[in-house]
């Protein structure tokens, strides 16, 4: 039995346990008039960036009402989610674009 | 027999945008690219000027926002299509579906001119719902399977998708403005 290395793994395990999760960014491609991927899987906390590649301007919108986020041509948007659920959203101004959120607490 | 076969070209995309009740021309002719070309820009082009009409004429800020989301769409397809047909050294060819499409926006800017207020709101964006079902009608059946050049028809894909969605948000605006 090495004393060492007991307190090792346990400042291993309890550092793990005290850091929170990271936040993370999702990147969503847009492009040619699709969302990709369709669906965001997420925590509470990430932000989800949608990467507008098209000449032309976007939205995402969530169908609650809860966000829109306005992507003007070949620009970046972004949303922090704040809260769990899944929500639908779609683009305003070519309502055939879809997609969706689902985040875990 | 020259006039029959002409007019037999452009009839599969007149047939396909409703705008005649002509008789059925034999299989086989389709429009060749450069008239792709001309059709697809002139379709933007009429939208574009609606728009502007819509923009003089409409106090209604969702039926302005609409307008000016077509002016912004179809100005950008249509700078993608030019700078396509430049690329290419394609020159669009002016047609008999190009000349009906203009002439019957030519009439229908001036039945709209007579309106106003809540009945010119409705009228412009039942006709924006109309038009771009009809255009995405040909695109659909006609002029995306007729064209040779990949590029153009990943274009007129795109183009595709855009009034599609366009045409539901129309869709929208009618329900809101009813």
């Amino acid at each position: 039995m090495k004393p060492g290395r007991i307190s090792l793994a346990a400042f291993v395990a309890l550092g793990l346990l005290s850091v929170p999760v990271q936040a993370e960014t999702i990147q969503v491609i847009v492009d040619k008039l699709v969302f990709a991927p369709v669906d965001v899987n997420a925590k509470v906390g990430d932000t989800v960036e949608w990467v507008n590649k098209d000449a032309f301007a976007h939205t995402a919108t969530a169908t609650n009402g809860d966000w829109n986020v306005t992507l003007a041509p070949k620009q970046n948007g972004q949303l922090v989610l704040k809260k769990p659920g899944t929500t639908d959203y779609f683009c305003k101004f070519h309502p055939n674009m879809k997609g969706r959120v689902i985040v875990v607490p | 027999m020259i006039a029959r076969l002409s007019a037999g070209l452009a009839a599969p995309v007149l047939a396909a945008l409703c705008l005649l009740t002509a008789p059925v021309f034999a299989q086989g002719a389709k429009p060749t690219d450069p008239q792709i070309a001309h059709i697809a820009y002139t379709a933007g082009q009429l939208d574009i000027d609606a728009a502007k009409q819509a923009l003089e004429k409409s106090k209604n800020k969702e039926v302005r926002d609409f307008a000016q989301d077509m002016v912004r769409d179809h100005t950008e397809v249509n700078k993608q299509a030019l700078a396509l047909v430049t690329k290419l050294n394609v020159k669009p060819e002016d047609n008999d579906t190009s000349r009906a499409l203009t002439k019957q926006a030519a009439a229908k800017r001036g039945e709209l001119s007579k309106l106003s207020g809540a009945a010119f709101d409705k009228a412009y964006v039942a006709n924006e719902v109309a038009y771009h079902k009809t255009v995405n009608g040909a695109l659909e059946s006609t002029l995306i399977p007729s064209a040779n050049n990949a590029e153009l028809k990943s274009l007129l894909q795109t183009g595709l998708k855009i009034f599609q969605g366009h045409q539901q948000h129309a869709e929208h605006v009618a329900a809101d403005v009813k």
